[in-house]
């Protein structure tokens, strides 16, 4: 028997404002656009909405990000499904996760899943949208404040000490993190949403600053300005809106829990192990089935150990497995094709979730895929520490 | 002397919950919690074991003696008070006893250092309390 939510729904809409370094509208009026554009793009009505999940990107930390108010904004009423969520850059995908099982429960129909982020100020610099001495008081209290004392900041120390240990433990090298990146803003190249645009070469990634090594610039996110949303929909509905269908096959995350407990792997073995199981389980396939992956790239790094978590390659192999360009365009396996979070833009778990919906819309242009029938689409968050995916497909499914 | 030069480090402040910890590092040495129910070891300061969610617990004096898991080098100012120490390793260790923290390793070139590296706790004494980094065993 197959699983009752495999198939079930589908995202019919999708609404991006510009991306970026966007000045003059806050979050609250980013996600508005956003949810604009995702309801004219579904063909819906604003009263056929009955469901809105909202994630509000890093100013739900450091002030002004989307709230629970978002309701209120959009001037939506009798919703029949509304939360705030928070699993960091896995939420996105969370949230079509919930909406999923909303629709299929009979609790929800037209469910809005939508990020807003603006962290940037004109003048300020990324590092500084995402802060660092800012939180950090002189005095910081108790054991936790081992970390500012010893200079542990940010999400980049985190994903260094990780790629570290792999590159440590399986010999994976600098020039294999730098072709994820290489790959990448090849596919940015032919997106006109990306916001780096511009050739790279090996030879820029070597030169470009470290930031904590092994990671350089190249290997680290971009940080943007602006929203995304997304409509989440019955699939029996779905087959008579307007856009080609995107259908949800399968889903699955994986939490792997405290980094710093005695035992704990979570340098090289993710969440992402656990929700590979559960998501190809529930849409009977393998990774051998995927032909296009939009992996979260908050770091190069994140990528290639994603790729071996899902199973694309052995555990150690990612190195080599990334090397020979095949994530690229005319590759093998065609990853991040709209540039990711590296080079496209980065609004948490809905760069790769936007993205995925493109190419199984075949809406991809000169990016498009030439097979697009298995997306996978993966959310990562916290220092490795919140894994979510999706595995979506124009195909309905045959249960 | 500019405003910006005479930024130290963050220095932690010893709450409550962790003032054994600072206590035992005043003498040199390294204390950590075990749980009264199950035995397990766990870095402070929690009230609750993270193995059996019991609530007591007592300290014990570990060795110091640790192995490097992984380490950073670290570009980035994030905080004045590093601009001198920059670029400087950001290292997390594991404990002989089993538990992980993080520090930064003195005494040894940042380009020597290599995971599963002996190391020991080498002490750094400030007016009101005494910060816990490692240096090669």
């Amino acid at each position: 028997m197959t699983h009752p939510l495999r198939g079930a729904a589908a995202i019919t809409g999708l609404g991006m404002t510009p991306m970026g370094r966007i000045y003059g509208k806050s979050a609250t009026e980013l996600a508005a656009d956003a949810v604009r554009l995702a309801i004219a793009d579904s063909g819906l009505a604003k009263s056929d909405i009955d469901g809105l999940l909202i994630n509000a990107g890093i100013t739900g930390f450091t002030g002004g990000g989307i709230s629970l108010n978002m309701q209120n904004y959009l001037g939506l009423e009798n919703l029949r499904l509304l939360n705030h969520m928070n699993a960091a850059g896995s939420t996105a995908a969370q949230m079509v996760q919930y909406a999923t099982m909303a629709i299929a429960a009979g609790m929800a129909t037209h469910v809005v899943c939508v990020f807003a982020d603006a962290p940037l100020r004109e003048g300020s610099s990324s590092g500084a949208a995402y802060g660092g001495a800012a939180r950090n008081p002189e005095r910081p209290r108790g054991m936790a404040g081992l970390y500012p004392a010893v200079g542990y900041f940010g999400a980049n120390t985190p994903y260094a000490l990780a790629a570290r240990r792999h590159m440590s433990l399986y010999g994976t090298t600098q020039d294999q993190l730098g072709a994820i990146a290489v790959a990448q803003r090849k596919w940015a190249m032919k997106s006109p949403l990306a916001q780096m645009r511009e050739p790279m070469t090996i030879e820029d990634y070597r030169a470009s600053r470290w930031i904590i090594e092994p990671l350089h610039l190249l290997d680290c996110c971009l940080v943007s300005n602006g929203a995304v949303a997304v409509i989440v929909s019955p699939a029996d509905r779905a087959k008579d809106m307007p856009q080609p269908p995107v259908y949800i096959h399968g889903m699955g995350q994986g939490h792997p829990g405290d980094s710093n407990r005695a035992g704990s792997d979570w340098e090289t073995e993710t969440g992402a192990k656990l929700a590979a199981k559960t998501a190809y389980g529930m849409a009977g396939i393998g990774p051998g089935d995927v032909t296009v992956a939009e992996l979260y790239d908050c770091y190069t790094y994140t990528v290639l150990v994603t790729l071996e978590d899902y199973g694309f390659c052995a555990k150690g192999e990612g190195g080599p497995f990334v090397a020979d360009g095949k994530l690229g365009p005319g590759g093998a396996l065609p990853v991040n094709t709209g540039g990711g979070e590296l080079s496209g833009y980065y609004m948490w778990g809905m760069t790769p979730l936007s993205e995925a919906v493109i190419q199984g819309r075949g809406a991809g242009g000169e990016r498009q895929v030439p097979n697009n029938d298995i997306v996978l689409c993966t959310g990562n968050g916290g220092s490795l520490s919140y894994h979510a995916c999706l595995i979506l497909s124009p195909h309905a499914s045959a249960n | 002397m500019t405003q910006e030069q005479s930024v130290s480090r963050p220095i932690p402040l010893p709450d409550e919950a962790s003032k054994p910890f600072w206590d035992g590092a005043a003498e040199g040495r390294f204390m950590l919690m075990r749980c009264s129910e199950c035995g397990t070891l766990r870095m402070p300061s929690r009230m609750h074991c993270d193995n059996c969610l019991s609530s007591d617990s007592t300290w014990v004096q570990a060795s110091g003696r640790a192995k490097v898991r992984t380490f950073g080098v670290m570009h980035q100012r994030y905080h004045p008070g590093f601009a001198p120490y920059l670029p400087y390793n950001v290292t997390i260790v594991e404990l002989e006893e089993g538990p992980r923290t993080p520090t930064n390793l003195v005494g040894v070139d940042n380009a020597d250092i290599r995971v599963g590296m002996p190391v020991v706790v080498d002490w750094e004494r400030h007016e009101d309390v005494t910060v816990p980094r490692f240096r090669p065993a």
